[in-house]
């Protein structure tokens, strides 16, 4: 049977986040975006109130959420911001191939740090010249004794300036595509060889922060690789089935929160002497934003179920990330354009929504490399 | 220290009032309940009291319906022990909501040590269950306070009254705080503590259990309606200099010759 | 005709000024007045022309400060004897506090800050706002007597006509009993102003107040027409301005005669704590903002240059 009830805890945790988001986060959202600083303080009290990584297991001091847990919180918390958001969620995206495929003394050593002080990690996949072809990565790993060597650049690394342990896709031969590829954890941000860049200046998601990443023989012990060497695809393709309902999750949320400010600027807003609510063009509009806004929290909502049933949702997982992120362009861009005028201007909130939107649609797998996953699947079945 | 909270849940502060259709009360069918916003000082000052005083207890209490326990829930996420449902219409008057309290109270085998509630509730903003409640279990109450601090059992507490002016009190356990905004920062629950929560005893009574039939209701309320919409007023463009004085002047003459209020 | 005892405040050198609205009401009804301390002899004379048969003033020990259960248990005392059918009160902060524990002392209900009502057959019926004033209701009172009732300041307005009665002035001599919770000290207020509850004329300030020094030009025109000053939730969030002057549903409730909004959009939370004030004026430079179908007169245009030409213009006719 369906069920489309939240559990009484869920509600609470829906509502409790919802009240951060508002409280916490959306009235400083304008500021740090402008700024492009780290919330430092708004990051530790999320941390501080159990909303941050939300993918450690309790037997390692997690609070043991189930993957629809996350996506909830992860909608409340975009809606606060989406920029916030990104720095948060980046914790789960490095944390969630030790939770998966770390063994019992890895999870504790790197997993039990992040629970007990707000920590932050980076997950470090893409190159300068690997987006969406990422098995083609060129970072490679080479054994020299009791470590790995690692050399190479990666790019868009989100919280690189600030983290505190670094998860690394590489290769022990370019040519082996994703059979070469392994995954390693860096937990000691001193060690030599270790190049950080500059922050990077984007059209949304300001306040989070983006830099490039360099690794010149750096050093890592070989108990930190995760799994066995070539593991690494494997890892990264399980990581993407929980991160892509997140951050789809995260569209949603971005999304209400467009759609509930022009909803509530539509019924104020006086044209023709009468509220913009009451003319049949923003009627339709709305109405549309509200539809696509419904049927993206129901993918996200499918495609973690699934997980948390212990079923494949790979297919799910990207249907949730691209119409999530499609409709979130869509919905930000008619909320603007409710807002006319005012919606252009950085005094209203939903300038800026509609430049966070954007990204969603690129990162964690553009909604192109999504399709081609989905058609992938279709065409595999048949 | 038993230390008691005494909560309501009220409609979302944005919600749209509708009067039902008889006009005995308001559609409550689509209604977003939430903690009375005043009741959630009461349970941050009852937590802060537990904190400085090991070993002991926050019950939390709540008269009303059951269809959303929310309220209870996130009380007790937020750190309290325990809770107690009284199962109730959400219209009671306030001396039987006072009533069902104090029998809640007393069937919880614990004596009050001290009891936080709201100043008031923002449904029906009757501000009386604190007193009454005080008063039907002989113990000292104060009210709108803005400041507690507290020592073996000694509280001073002070009291916001016309003017910002502060009464300070003293005042000995057992006794009776109704708080106001601005005592306190009320805590998130944790999402730590919301899976916590689950696990707190949550006793659930019938008005008939605590000792409250309707032969305690005091108050009658008929003819629920929306206040009447006012006549549409006078709008004066003003942002040019040029015309700033005269219009100015021409909104004085009307509040002393149309309005008739200077 | 119902007996009814209409408690009061002393101020300086008058009572609560809500105490003559309620008398106007309860015209045609047997009517006494009671206060804690003395009654100024011009009250007296005042209260008289409105209705007052007797003027009871409360005297005994401990009975010098405020003390919820010391006036209460006074008050108990004197009811009882009067054998009153109702007791009335404004609802100020003192009988907000007190009138509850008195009523529960009678095992008795009580309507609180009703902003009108009747006396048919001697029978009270009132009318009170609920849910912040977003919603109105009939309000009854039943079982045993005295039954009490709080009236919101300035809500019924001044009697237009005298209704003399014998204004009998006496003393009566009551006993605080047992005082668990006392005042220790009082700490003035930062203003000396009426309480914005009790205002006649409140000028609010709201987030395009721009910060807390701005609103040295609110005070200004309040000192010109002698008005309390508030502030929206957005001003007082902001910390532009004390929770103590906030005006709205989760701040104080107004019904001021004259509200004066200056920079305050109108969210719906501030509109339900001062929609019933007789009459608003708008201050704002967004034509659209909410607070401008609320007003009767709305001016648009830049508070920090309208404010103070207003101030000027009220301080010629003041």
């Amino acid at each position: 049977m369906v069920n489309f009830d939240l559990s009484s805890e869920q509600k609470e945790i829906k509502e409790m986040a919802m009240k951060f988001a508002k409280n916490e986060m959306m009235p400083k959202a304008g500021e740090f975006d402008e700024s492009g600083k780290m919330p430092m303080d708004i990051l530790t009290k999320a941390w501080e109130l159990g909303l941050v990584n939300t993918c450690i297991p309790p037997e390692f001091g997690g609070t043991g959420f189930s993957t629809l847990d996350s996506m909830i919180i992860t909608e409340a918390l975009a809606y606060g911001c989406l920029g916030m958001n990104t720095t948060l969620m980046a914790n789960d995206l490095a944390l969630l191939p030790i939770a998966l495929g770390g063994n019992d003394e890895q999870k504790k050593r790197f997993l039990t740090p992040f629970t007990e002080s707000y920590k932050i990690a980076s997950f470090c996949l893409t190159e300068p010249g690997n987006g969406s072809d990422a098995a083609g990565l060129k970072t490679t790993i080479k054994e020299d004794g009791d470590h790995y060597v690692i050399n190479g650049q990666k790019m868009w690394i989100t919280n690189a300036g600030y983290a505190d342990l670094f998860v690394i896709y590489c290769t022990t031969d370019p040519a082996l595509k994703h059979k070469g590829i392994s995954c390693i954890v860096l937990d000691d941000k001193n060690v030599a060889g270790l190049e950080i860049g500059a922050k990077e200046k984007k059209m949304g998601h300001r306040s989070s922060d983006t830099r490039a990443v360099t690794f010149t023989n750096v050093r890592i012990p070989k108990e930190n690789l995760i799994g066995n060497l070539g593991d690494g695809w494997n890892l990264a393709k399980m990581t993407l089935d929980h991160s892509r309902p997140m951050v789809a999750a995260s569209a949603v949320g971005g999304a209400q929160c467009a759609l509930d400010h022009a909803v509530k600027y539509a019924k104020e807003r006086v044209q023709f002497n009468k509220p913009i609510a009451g003319h049949q063009a923003i009627q339709l509009m709305v109405a549309d934003m509200a539809m696509k806004v419904e049927a993206s929290r129901l993918l996200v909502y499918k495609a973690a179920w699934l997980l948390d049933q212990g079923k494949s949702n790979t297919e799910l997982a990207s249907y949730a990330k691209a119409f999530a992120a499609d409709k979130f362009m869509e919905v930000a861009t008619d909320a603007v354009q409710i807002f006319g005028g005012y919606g252009y201007s950085s005094e209203y909130p939903v300038e800026k929504i509609m430049r966070d939107a954007k990204l969603i649609q690129i990162y964690e797998g553009t909604s192109q490399i999504q399709r081609l996953v989905i058609a992938k699947e279709i065409f595999s079945r048949s | 220290m038993n230390i008691f909270v005494c909560i309501k849940q009220v409609p979302d502060t944005e919600t749209k009032i509708t009067p039902n259709g008889d006009g005995t009360y308001i559609e409550t069918s689509s209604i977003k309940w939430i903690m009375n916003p005043y009741d959630e000082f009461a349970v941050e000052q009852a937590l802060l009291t537990k904190q400085a005083n090991s070993g002991s207890t926050v019950t939390v209490v709540r008269v009303g319906g059951v269809k959303d326990t929310e309220a209870l829930r996130t009380a007790l996420a937020m750190g309290a022990d325990d809770a107690i449902l009284v199962e109730s219409d959400d219209n009671l008057d306030s001396f039987m909501t006072a009533k069902a309290l104090k029998g809640a109270i007393e069937k919880s085998g614990k004596s009050a040590d001290v009891i936080f509630t709201g100043k008031q509730a923002i449904d029906d903003d009757c501000l009386q269950v604190p007193q009454l409640l005080a008063g039907m279990l002989n113990i000292p109450s104060v009210s709108v306070v803005v400041g507690c601090e507290e020592a073996s059992g000694a509280f001073t507490l002070k009291r916001e009254v016309e003017g910002g002016a502060l009464e300070v009190y003293e005042v000995k356990s057992p006794a009776l705080i109704a708080c106001n905004k601005g005592l306190n920062t009320p805590r998130y629950a944790s999402l730590p503590g919301i899976m916590k929560a689950k696990r707190k005893p949550l006793a659930q009574h019938s008005l008939a259990d605590v000792g409250v039939s309707d032969a305690d209701r005091r108050v009658k309320y008929s003819n629920f309606q929306l206040p009447p919409e006012k006549p549409a007023g006078k709008k004066f463009e003003a942002m040019d200099e040029a015309v700033q004085a005269s219009v100015v002047a021409e909104v004085v003459g009307l509040l002393r010759n149309e309005a008739k209020v200077i | 005709m119902a007996k009814v005892l209409v408690f009061t405040e002393v101020t300086s050198d008058n009572v609560k000024s809500v105490t003559y609205e309620i008398l106007g009401k309860l015209a045609g009804n047997d009517v006494d007045v009671a206060a804690v301390g003395q009654v100024p002899a011009g009250a007296v004379a005042e209260l008289a022309k409105y209705g007052a048969a007797n003027i009871h003033s409360l005297k005994g020990d401990n009975l010098d400060k405020y003390s919820p259960e010391g006036y209460a248990n006074a008050l108990k005392e004197f009811i009882g004897n009067g054998g009153y059918d109702y007791v009335f009160a404004g609802s100020t902060s003192l009988a907000k506090d007190l009138f509850p524990r008195l009523s529960g002392m009678f095992d008795a209900g009580m309507a609180s800050e009703v902003t009108n009502f009747t006396m048919d057959g001697g029978t009270f019926a009132g009318t009170r706002p609920l849910f912040a004033g977003k919603c109105l209701a009939k309000v009854e009172i039943e079982g045993p007597k005295p039954h009490f009732v709080t009236v919101r300041p300035n809500a019924l307005g001044m009697p237009t006509s005298e209704t003399p009665a014998a204004g009998t002035a006496a003393d009566a001599s009551v006993a605080a009993g047992e005082i668990r919770a006392a005042i220790k000290e009082i700490i003035k207020g930062a203003s000396e102003k009426l309480d914005l509850t009790e205002a006649n004329i409140i000028v609010s300030g709201g987030r395009a107040m721009k910060e807390a020094s701005n609103f040295k030009i609110l005070d200004e025109l309040a000192d010109a027409i002698g008005a309390t000053v508030g502030a929206s939730r957005a001003a007082v969030d902001s910390g532009y301005a004390p929770h103590s002057m906030q005006v709205g549903q989760t701040g104080k409730t107004v019904a001021p005669s004259l509200y004066i909004a200056c920079g305050i959009s109108g969210a719906i939370q501030h509109l339900a704590g001062m929609r019933t004030s007789k009459c608003i004026v708008a201050i704002n430079t967004d034509p659209d903002a909410p607070i401008f179908t609320k007003a009767d007169y709305g001016i648009v245009g830049d508070l920090f240059q309208i404010v103070p030409i207003l101030t000027e213009e009220l301080k010629k006719i003041m």
